[in-house]
């Protein structure tokens, strides 16, 4: 253990003493190259601007490389393996893709997909407002606050555990364990196996991501309720408008665009959700999502590079616009910087 | 008719107090102007007439309607922030219709009424414009459109021109002052720290300090016969030289004694029983002029010489422990640093006050 953290350590050190040394030595390089002689100044200034252009590039450079080894590489890979078979060494056209679409799997990944991206950006971008909303003018908000946020810090799978105790199912007759079934049984009712119940089982998994997600939706979404001028709201108090109407005419629109970038965040993530699913079902009952099919296809089930690859790719192909309009909201909203 | 009527208004955040009870009788299309320093009150007092602040005792009246417990859209009242307080994502036109649309008015009434009140304020090139697209002044005379809209009896205007610069300020200010003129029944209660905008726009003045009333009155009564030192020296600029004294000889006129022991005449009245007490002897710097020959009020050498071409400023140097004189000469005035120089002034435009600052004159 202490060998761990002393390796651990060293490395950091090793890590951020090799960066700076990286740094130091290529504008040692550069100045050598470009040498500023102190007695020729227009050839000195001249050098002096070409190591303004050289030197972002070079500083730059080991990070670009790695997310070109890691990110560039991967994607056009990824892209190359889609056309061919399970091997990856057969090129078998278009068959995989021709596979994906008619693949019943597939379609219900697809369709489940769907219903996480309607279903929790939305709750989380909606709940997260109105709590930043009720939590603002309360003492106890900000402990209200806190613990909203918290889940925030649990990882995927650890909030799924905590969530299978709570969907937990015992036969009937037996003690249960499990919260809902505990509060179902409490008023009567018959104990039921949350997670295996096809469709509405999506939505009990999604209650999990809503759970982790609301409290980010919220920090950012309070933040921008902070900024809206308190004028204007009582501009409209005496105006005649009521809190409602406060609420919907001049407070949102004033954030829209920080929803928007709240919105699409969680979006981005949704198209991605793996771990909630793999942890609570494992894909089973209707639960699919394309994450879970591509790497059920890829390492579970005899792995098949080449439908992966496909499934891969749709993923991205969803993301990406998503991303990238997300980006640009986002700097619109910070002016840029 | 009555305007507005506050009835020992207070206003205390817990156990802060910070309006101490205001009584104040404003008649239906009066230009009142609150005016005093910075945290005296007066955009709280203005906060609580519009309804966004709640009145923690006493009674307000508007239109002879108690409004104690009124909300703000009830009250037939109109704001105008410092801040302008646009809704940014809205065109000037439906900043303007806003309130018309909460009310449910008509399309064509709606239309009408904007359409008016851009008239009014030269907005009608601008209408559909966002306020981000607008000059502080276009902002500002949104922020008003909007209020006329509202057809108000009571317009509330809070520092509104505090964000412009200076040569919009005094295009806004007669801008100000025409739609009052346009709005001869409409009341206006205006709150400033500048006492021109207050000179010039009020019928009367409310002088505000630490949550009180100083003194209520039309501009040149407040700036001629000032109740106390504090309204004294908060109109006039420069403010009036204060000179603490002592009462020498009471009666219908009284002489008092200037800390060098120079015996001055006021035309005072006061009772015998204030002879011998400490007073305060003030004088503006406009009514100081250079004495002829040996009768003056001041004598002393130039400090400062501040040529403004309109008028010219003189600081004299400090006398033992005095207060600075300073006296402001109309137009040009050839002195230099070091000059001696002697002052007076008129009987009548002395003033003096008692040791707890009220004035003598009755």
């Amino acid at each position: 253990m202490v060998s761990q953290i002393i390796s651990a350590v060293g490395v950091m050190v090793v890590g951020v003493f090799v960066c700076a040394l990286y740094y130091w030595l290529s504008d040692k390089i550069l100045q050598v190259i470009f040498p500023t002689p102190s007695g020729d100044i227009q050839r000195a200034s001249r050098n002096l601007n070409r190591r303004a252009v050289v030197r972002p590039w070079l500083f730059l450079g080991p990070a670009l490389l790695l997310l070109g080894v890691y990110l560039v590489y991967p994607v056009i890979a990824t892209f190359i393996l889609s056309f061919y078979d399970r091997t990856g060494s057969v090129f078998v056209g278009l068959s995989n893709y021709r596979w994906a679409l008619q693949d019943a799997g597939f379609r219900q990944s697809i369709f489940n997909n769907f219903l996480w991206l309607l279903v929790v950006p939305a709750a989380c971008t909606f709940l997260g407002l109105v709590i930043a909303v009720l939590t603002d003018r309360i003492w106890w908000g900000s402990i209200a606050k806190s613990l909203v946020f918290m889940p925030m810090a649990i990882s995927f799978v650890g909030a799924s555990v905590i969530w299978k105790f709570i969907y937990e199912y015992r036969g009937a007759g037996e003690t249960q364990i499990g919260l809902l079934n505990a509060i179902v049984t409490f008023f009567g009712g018959d104990p039921e196996v949350w997670i295996a119940m096809p469709f509405w089982n999506n939505f009990f998994l999604m209650v999990i991501l809503i759970w982790i997600q609301t409290g980010f939706a919220m920090v950012i979404l309070s933040a921008a309720l902070r900024g809206i001028p308190e004028e204007t709201i009582e501009a409209a108090v005496i105006d005649g408008a009521n809190g409602w109407q406060i609420f919907w005419k001049i407070m949102v629109p004033q954030i829209w665009g920080t929803i928007a970038v709240v919105w699409t965040t969680i979006t981005i993530l949704v198209l991605k959700v793996f771990d909630i699913v793999l942890t609570m079902t494992n894909g089973q009952w209707d639960t699919m999502v394309l994450a879970n099919l591509m790497f059920d296809w890829m390492f579970r089930g005899g792995g098949d590079s080449g439908r992966s690859a496909v499934i891969a790719l749709v993923i991205m192909a969803a993301v990406t616009p998503i991303m990238i309009w997300n980006i640009r909201q986002a700097n619109r909203e910070t002016g840029g910087h | 008719m009555t305007g507005v009527v506050l009835k020992d208004i207070r206003k205390a955040y817990g156990q802060v107090k910070v309006i101490h009870g205001i009584d104040l009788d404003i008649k239906q299309g009066e230009f009142v102007v609150f005016v005093g320093p910075s945290g005296c009150g007066k955009s709280t007092l203005l906060r609580m007439i519009a309804g966004l602040e709640t009145i923690t005792g006493g009674e307000m009246f508007i239109d002879e309607a108690l409004v104690n417990e009124v909300p703000p859209s009830k009250r037939g009242i109109a704001m105008v922030f410092q801040s302008y307080a646009l809704y940014p994502h809205m065109t000037v036109y439906d900043n303007m219709a806003f309130g018309m649309r909460i009310a449910n008015e008509s399309k064509s009434e709606i239309d009408r009424r904007v359409r008016s009140a851009a008239d009014i304020l030269q907005l009608t090139p601008y209408l559909d414009r966002l306020p981000k697209a607008l000059s502080g002044g276009q902002r500002q005379r949104v922020a008003i459109g909007r209020a006329i809209c509202r057809d108000p009896k009571v317009f509330l205007f809070d520092e509104p021109l505090s964000n412009l610069d200076a040569a919009l300020r005094v295009a806004t200010r007669i801008e100000i002052a025409k739609l009052k003129e346009s709005m001869p029944d409409t009341t206006m209660i205006y709150v400033t720290h500048d006492q021109v905008e207050a000179m010039t726009l009020a019928d009367r003045i409310v002088v505000l300090s630490a949550g009180r009333i100083e003194q209520v009155g039309a501009p040149l009564e407040l700036y001629e016969r000032p109740h106390n030192l504090f309204v004294a020296r908060f109109i006039g600029s420069p403010a009036m030289n204060i000179i603490s004294a002592t009462v020498k000889e009471t009666g219908d006129t009284t002489t008092i004694a200037l800390p060098d022991g120079k015996p001055v005449r006021v035309p005072v009245a006061t009772a015998a029983s204030e002879a011998g007490k400490a007073a305060s002897f003030g004088v503006r710097p406009e009514d100081l002029s250079v004495a002829a020959d040996g009768d003056h009020l001041f004598e002393g050498k130039i400090a400062i010489v501040e040529a403004l071409g309109e008028v010219t400023l003189l600081y004299l140097e400090e006398v033992g422990g005095q207060e600075t004189i300073v006296a402001k000469m109309p137009g040009i005035f050839q002195a230099k640093k070091g000059d001696a120089v002697r002052l007076t002034a008129a009987p009548e435009k002395l003033h003096l006050f008692d040791a707890e600052g009220k004035t003598y004159r009755r």
